[in-house]
């Protein structure tokens, strides 16, 4: 379990990164947190021979608020994100989501960016950020530029971003206040990826929802935006008979291959229970 | 590959060693400088048996490569006994309530508690089980485990009113 050999950087900016990025090609890679990219070193599954450490570029690291936006930057970690006072009060299903992935130790290292960039399908944030209607900032020798995480993914480890560019930050529209989110997530033990899982963030005002989005964790290739379960909620007082509407578009939507995780009837099913609990938690937390 | 020199702080002395950028923290900690208190185990970031403190963070020494913590505070068990050499409370703990069968997950054990500690000096039981979740024991004695952090949180906090 010896990685490949490589050559380390450790650049001081953004900008000096993308440099060293531009410079190494295919031969480069930038490492966040470490905990997706080295476990595929030591299996040799990525071998990188210029490894390039975000870990001095200081402001990367920051969660604000900027105006109606929350702003966090790629270096910020699942355990800072769970600390967070700003986003407990301002997005708090953030704090749900970090909280079901792998272990105390690893949610040290593991970072947001690092979690949405390389697209794993089985993290967990992608699809919340979906949900959310994020939007993630690029670096690259051309300079910045924004792509909404519904439209970031392509395929299994392949996003819109290029091999020169940087995630460096996520741009979350603040969800209004008493707006109602879960996320529910399927999985066989702590530290697992997910079975299914699934993310609703919803808006109710005077018993009627005014907004509602879904999106699936590691039921396909890529995140799943299901815009037809949003819009099936939307308008209604999300009683049991259009929450089953929105969880039968939820089940079409889901792609699961088979795999230990079961085969793929049962995820696409187990996918659909996870829509249905998290549209009730939701509902349950949403005030109006 | 050339070797880099790294330099660290571990268990409060000032470490210099060499290392290629590939050489995973728990082999520096082991085999450059002798510290084989952090175990390896399932070399997959799984069982936590590497556990150690790096800047007040618990990491998996197994994830890490010494390059990356140039400049870091880090403890091992090693550093983990009061400074007059007696057992800490969380060492104790384990002793006294039986916290060990083997002994292969303790010190990563030993050490994500004491980051909890830190973090929570009173936690319940389901925070304490939630909190070692990174932490593998294959002799299955999580019930003592949890026991041995709790006589540590009620010791240190014992001692702590009595400071006061």
């Amino acid at each position: 379990m010896i990685p490949g050999a490589f050559e380390y950087h450790r650049p001081g900016s953004v900008d000096e990164a993308v440099t060293l990025l531009t410079q190494h090609g295919d031969e480069g890679r930038v490492v966040a947190g470490g905990h997706s990219l080295i476990p595929m070193m030591k299996l040799r599954l990525a071998v990188p021979t210029h490894l390039i450490d975000l870990g001095s570029v200081a402001d990367l690291k920051d969660i604000k608020a900027v105006g109606p936006v929350i702003e966090i930057g790629a270096m910020t970690t699942q355990h800072d994100l769970i600390a967070s006072d700003l986003l407990a009060g301002a997005c708090p299903i953030l704090r749900e989501v970090a909280l079901t992935i792998a272990d105390p130790q690893v949610r040290y290292c593991g970072t947001v960016g690092g979690n949405v960039a390389n697209g794993d399908p089985g993290n967990d944030m992608p699809a919340v950020m979906q949900c959310l209607d994020a939007s993630f900032l690029l670096r690259g020798p051309k300079g910045d530029r924004q792509v909404t995480a519904r439209a970031f993914y392509e395929a299994a480890y392949f996003t819109a971003r290029a091999d020169d560019e940087i995630l460096t930050s996520i741009s979350i529209p603040a969800p209004a206040t008493g707006h109602g989110y879960a996320y529910e997530k399927l999985k066989r033990k702590v530290g697992d990826y997910a079975i299914a899982a699934a993310a609703v963030v919803l808006t109710m005002e005077g018993g009627t929802c005014k907004n509602a989005a879904v999106a699936l964790t590691n039921v396909g290739d890529t995140p799943i935006y299901v815009e037809a379960a949003g819009t099936s909620l939307v308008g209604t007082p999300v009683d049991d008979g259009v929450i089953a509407k929105a969880v039968a578009a939820a089940k079409a939507a889901a792609q699961p291959a088979a795999d230990m995780r079961g085969p793929k009837e049962y995820r696409a099913h187990a996918a659909g229970v996870m829509v249905d609990r998290a549209i009730k938690r939701a509902l349950a937390r949403a005030k109006g | 590959m050339n070797k880099t020199a790294v330099k660290m702080t571990v268990n409060g002395q000032a470490v210099e060693g060499k290392a290629e950028p590939r050489l995973l923290l728990i082999h520096f900690l082991r085999d450059e400088l002798g510290l084989t208190g952090p175990h390896v185990g399932c070399e997959t970031s799984h069982c936590g048996a590497c556990t150690v403190d790096l800047d007040g963070k618990s990491v998996k020494s197994c994830t890490v490569f010494a390059v990356q913590a140039e400049g870091a505070n880090i403890t091992t068990v090693e550093g983990m006994a009061n400074a007059d050499g007696s057992l800490s409370a969380l060492q104790e703990g384990f002793m006294q309530e039986h916290g060990l069968q083997c002994g292969y997950c303790t010190p990563g054990m030993i050490m994500r508690a004491h980051r909890l500690l830190q973090e929570n000096p009173n936690p319940s039981e389901a925070e304490i089980r939630m909190g070692i979740a990174g932490n593998l024991c294959r002799c299955t004695g999580y019930q003592n485990i949890v026991k041995a952090v709790r006589y540590a949180a009620d010791k240190l906090n014992g001692q702590r009113e009595a400071a006061e």
